[in-house]
C-alpha cells in the first residue's frame, strides 16, 4: 500500500500549508530572529540607548557562576517533570482506561488541572505546602517530617516538581487514554487466552503500541519543562532558597520581564532555545529507533 | 440634492456645537494599588473627576509594581505609554536615566503654569525623587517607610511591657528569647531583607549602603554593604534564626501575612501595612522605630523611603499635561494629602498635610501612626537621604538569593555579604555601560 498521498497540482500542497508556515513564520522565527538579534545589543529598559556589544551578554551569562548553577538545575528538573509525569499519567490512563462504571467522570476529573494556569497551580501548591499555614506541611509536621520549602533546597525542588507534574499529568493522561484505546482488544484477549498476566501483557503488547504517544510525549514534556514552567517557580519559590531551583527560563523570564535586562534576557533565550533544538535532534536520533509505528 | 446635503450639514454642525463645548481629556493613569488600596485610588480620580470638567482621569489597575512597569516600558516601545505610571522606588533609577521616555513633574507644573513649591513636600520624600539640581522628577505619592510591628497581647502573654517596644537589636533578642519561652514559635521575623535590613539599617545607623552617596552621585557608584557593622548585624540574625527567634518567611512582603495572622509576634516591615493589621488583625497591635544598635554613633539617623511615586511620561500633547497639571495640583492639596496619609498608612507627602493630621488630633487618637513620620522627618544626611542604585530590582533579588543561603547555615554572614556586594557590582557596572551616553 502505497503510504504517502500524491498531488497532481504542483501549487495545492503549499497553498495548502501557507496557512500554516505563515503562523510559523510570524510566531516562531520572526521572535526567534529578534531574540537574536537583541543578543547582541545593550539597551535601557525603554530602549532609548541602543549599542551593540557583540558578544558580550553571552560572556557575561557563561562568567556567572549561577548562571552555569541553573544548568544542571534545570537538568534534573526537567528530568523529574518528564520522568514523574509520563509516569503517573500512564498509571492513571491504565487505571482509568479499565474503569466500567462512572469513567465519564474519572475522566473529567483528571483533565481538569489543564485548564489551571500555570501561576495559579503554582500559588496552589505553594499554599498546600505553606510551612506555616499549608495543610500538607502541617500533616508532614504531624508525622515528624519537617517541610520548609523555603530554606530546604530539597522541599523546593520537590514542590515545583509536584506543582510543574500536577499541571501537564491532564495533557499526557489525554494522549496516553487515547493511544490505550486505539489498541486492538483482540490482541489483549489472544495474549490473555495464552496465559500471560496482566503485568506480561503490558509490557510486551500494550506498552510497545503505545511508544509513538509515549516518545510524542516525552518530547512535550521536556519542552514544556524547560519554557513553560516560569509562573510556577515565579509563584512557589521565585528560585530559591537561594538560586536552587532557578531554572533557566524562570532567570530569563525575571531577567527581561521583571529585571528589564533587555540583552541579558535575549542572550538566555537563545541560549535555551538551541538547548532545545539539540534535545530534540537527540531524541528524535536515539530514542525514535525505539518506537513501532 | 445638494441643498439637502446643505441641510444636514448644517443639522449636523449644530449638534457638534450644542454638544458640551468641548470633549473632556481623558488622562490614562496606570497603578499597582490593589484592594483597599485600589479603592482609594478610585476614589480619588473619581473626587478629582468631580471638581472639574475639563479633564479624567481614568486610572487602571496593571499588577503589582515591577509587572505595571514591564507594561508600561513595553506600552512605550510600541507608542502607547500612559500619561501617569506610578513606579515603586526600586525603579527610581532607571526611570531618572530614561531622560527621553519621562517628562519631569517639575516641568509639566511649571508649562502648565501651576504654582509648585518643592519645599512644601516633605523634604525626605522631595529629596528622593529630585534631580541634582533640585527639580522633582517624579510626583512624590504612596511613599512608605520601615517600622516596627509588635504584637501587644503575646507582649503580655509574655511578661513583657505591651507598651514599651524593643528599641534596640539586643532588646529585640530578649524579646524574642521571652516570647520564645512563653510558647511562640515565631518570636521575631521580617519582610523585604533587603530593604529593612540592609537599606533601611544603612541610613537609620547613618552608614553607606552604596558608595557615591547612596547612588545619587551617580551611575559609577558601587555597593558597600559588606561592612563590619552589616556582618555584625547579619551574623546577630543568623544567630538569632538558630536559636528560634528569628524566623525567616520568604521573600517580599511574604512574612506580612504571618504577622497579621498573630503567628509572629514581631516584625520589621512597611508603614503602608498599618491599614491591613487594623482591619484584620484580631489582636491589639502596636508600632515602634526600627531597632538599632545604641554603640553606634549617629545612629538612630533616619530610615530610607519606599513606597512608590508619578512619573509623567513623555510625547503627549499640551491639553493633557494641563490635565496632569491640575490632577498633582489636586493631590497636593493638604485636605486631600491628609486624608490619604490617615486612610493607608502611607507618609504624608507635603508638611502642611502633616500639621494638619497633627492638628486634627489623628496622632493623640492611632497612637504609633506617627512613628513612620517621625522617622523621616528627622533631617537627612548623605548617608541616608535615600538609595538610588540601576538594576536595583535585580540587586535586591541577589540579596534574597545569599541571605537565604546564610538563613540556611550554608554560608557565614560575611561570606553572604561579600558575595552579594561582589554580583551587585556587577549589575552596576552592566547600568552603567548601558546609560552611558
Amino acid at each position: 500500500m502505497e503510504k504517502r498521498v500524491r498531488f497532481r497540482s504542483r501549487w495545492l500542497p503549499w497553498a495548502l500549508i501557507a496557512p500554516q508556515m505563515a503562523v510559523v513564520l510570524v510566531f516562531f522565527f520572526w521572535p526567534a530572529a529578534q531574540a537574536l538579534y537583541q543578543s547582541v545589543l545593550s539597551q535601557d529598559a525603554f530602549g532609548l540607548s541602543v549599542e551593540y556589544v557583540g558578544a558580550a551578554n553571552f560572556e557575561r551569562l557563561f562568567a556567572d557562576e549561577g548562571y552555569l548553577q541553573s544548568f544542571k538545575t534545570t537538568a534534573l528538573f526537567s528530568l523529574l517533570v518528564a520522568v514523574c509525569g509520563l509516569a503517573f499519567a500512564l498509571l492513571l490512563a491504565v487505571l482509568a482506561d479499565r474503569v466500567v462504571r462512572g469513567a465519564a467522570v474519572y475522566k473529567t476529573l483528571l483533565i481538569w488541572p489543564y485548564a489551571v494556569a500555570p501561576a495559579v497551580a503554582g500559588v496552589l501548591w505553594m499554599f498546600l505546602f505553606a510551612p506555616s499555614i499549608g495543610v500538607v506541611s502541617h500533616a508532614l509536621g504531624q508525622l515528624g517530617i519537617q517541610w520548609n520549602h523555603l530554606l530546604d533546597a530539597g522541599d523546593a525542588m520537590a514542590l515545583i516538581v509536584i506543582a510543574a507534574v500536577w499541571k501537564q499529568i491532564s495533557y499526557n493522561f489525554l494522549f496516553f487514554l487515547a493511544g490505550l484505546q486505539s489498541i486492538p482488544r483482540s490482541l489483549i484477549e489472544a495474549a490473555a487466552i495464552d496465559g500471560a498476566r496482566p503485568w506480561r501483557r503490558f509490557w510486551t503488547i500494550v506498552f510497545p503500541l503505545l511508544s509513538p504517544t509515549t516518545f510524542f510525549l516525552l518530547v512535550i514534556n521536556v519542552v514544556y519543562a524547560f519554557f513553560d514552567t516560569f509562573a510556577i517557580v515565579d509563584a512557589a519559590t521565585q528560585g530559591g532558597p537561594g538560586k536552587d531551583t532557578a531554572i533557566l527560563v524562570y532567570k530569563l523570564y525575571h531577567d527581561g520581564f521583571k529585571a528589564m535586562d533587555m540583552g541579558g534576557s535575549a542572550a538566555q533565550s537563545v541560549i535555551l532555545m538551541l538547548i532545545v533544538v539539540v534535545l530534540t535532534v537527540l531524541q528524535f536520533r536515539y530514542v525514535e529507533r525505539r518506537v513501532q509505528y | 440634492m445638494r441643498c439637502k446635503a446643505a441641510l444636514w450639514a448644517t443639522a449636523l454642525a449644530g449638534a457638534l456645537t450644542s454638544a458640551p463645548a468641548v470633549a473632556q481629556t481623558e488622562i490614562q493613569w496606570w497603578h499597582s494599588m490593589g484592594g483597599a488600596l485600589g479603592e482609594w485610588v478610585n476614589d480619588l480620580a473619581r473626587q478629582f473627576n468631580e471638581s472639574q470638567r475639563d479633564y479624567r482621569i481614568v486610572p487602571t489597575f496593571k499588577g503589582s509594581y515591577d509587572e505595571a512597569m514591564t507594561a508600561a516600558v513595553a506600552a512605550f516601545r510600541a507608542g502607547n505609554a500612559p500619561h501617569v505610571l506610578q513606579v515603586f522606588e526600586v525603579g527610581t533609577a532607571t526611570m531618572m536615566s530614561a531622560k527621553g521616555a519621562i517628562k519631569p513633574v517639575a516641568d509639566v507644573m511649571k508649562e502648565a503654569g501651576q504654582p509648585f513649591d518643592v519645599t512644601a513636600y516633605v523634604p525626605a520624600v522631595a529629596g528622593y525623587y529630585a534631580a541634582a539640581d533640585g527639580r522633582l522628577l517624579s510626583f512624590p505619592f504612596n511613599s512608605s517607610t520601615t517600622v516596627f510591628h509588635y504584637n501587644k497581647d503575646a507582649f503580655k502573654a509574655a511578661g513583657l511591657d505591651p507598651a514599651q517596644p524593643p528599641r534596640s537589636w539586643p532588646e529585640v533578642a530578649l524579646a524574642a528569647a521571652k516570647l520564645k519561652a512563653a510558647g511562640h514559635k515565631c518570636p521575631f521575623t521580617t519582610s523585604w531583607i533587603s530593604w529593612t535590613q540592609l537599606e533601611s539599617f544603612s541610613t537609620w545607623h547613618n552608614t553607606e549602603f552604596a558608595t557615591l552617596r547612596n547612588g545619587f552621585g551617580g551611575t559609577a557608584a558601587r555597593l558597600s554593604f559588606n561592612s563590619p557593622l552589616h556582618v555584625r548585624h547579619f551574623e546577630n540574625l543568623a544567630n538569632m534564626a538558630k536559636q528560634g527567634l528569628f524566623v525567616y518567611k520568604g521573600r517580599g512582603n511574604a512574612a506580612d501575612a504571618t504577622f497579621v495572622s498573630g503567628e509572629c509576634a514581631m516584625m520589621t516591615g512597611s508603614s503602608g501595612l498599618y491599614g491591613n493589621i487594623k482591619r484584620n488583625a484580631k489582636f491589639s497591635a502596636g508600632i515602634g522605630t526600627l531597632p538599632y544598635y545604641p554603640d553606634v554613633p549617629g545612629a538612630p539617623q533616619n530610615t530610607v523611603i519606599g513606597g512608590a511615586s508619578l512619573w509623567v511620561m513623555a510625547g503627549k500633547k499640551p491639553q493633557e499635561y494641563q490635565g496632569v497639571a491640575r490632577f498633582f495640583a489636586f493631590l497636593s492639596r493638604p485636605e486631600v494629602a491628609a486624608a490619604s496619609h490617615q486612610r493607608t498608612g502611607y507618609l504624608p507627602v507635603t508638611t502642611a498635610a502633616f500639621q494638619l493630621t497633627e492638628k486634627a488630633g489623628f496622632y493623640a487618637q492611632n497612637p504609633g501612626t506617627d512613628v513612620a513620620v517621625a522617622q523621616m522627618i528627622r533631617k537627612t544626611t548623605d548617608k541616608s537621604r535615600g538609595i538610588r542604585l540601576g538594576n536595583f530590582a535585580q540587586i535586591r533579588t541577589i540579596l534574597d538569593e545569599e541571605t537565604e543561603q546564610l538563613w540556611a547555615g550554608r554560608k557565614s554572614a560575611k561570606e553572604a555579604l561579600d558575595s552579594a556586594v561582589k554580583r551587585g557590582n556587577e549589575q552596576l557596572q552592566r547600568f552603567e555601560q548601558a546609560n552611558r551616553r
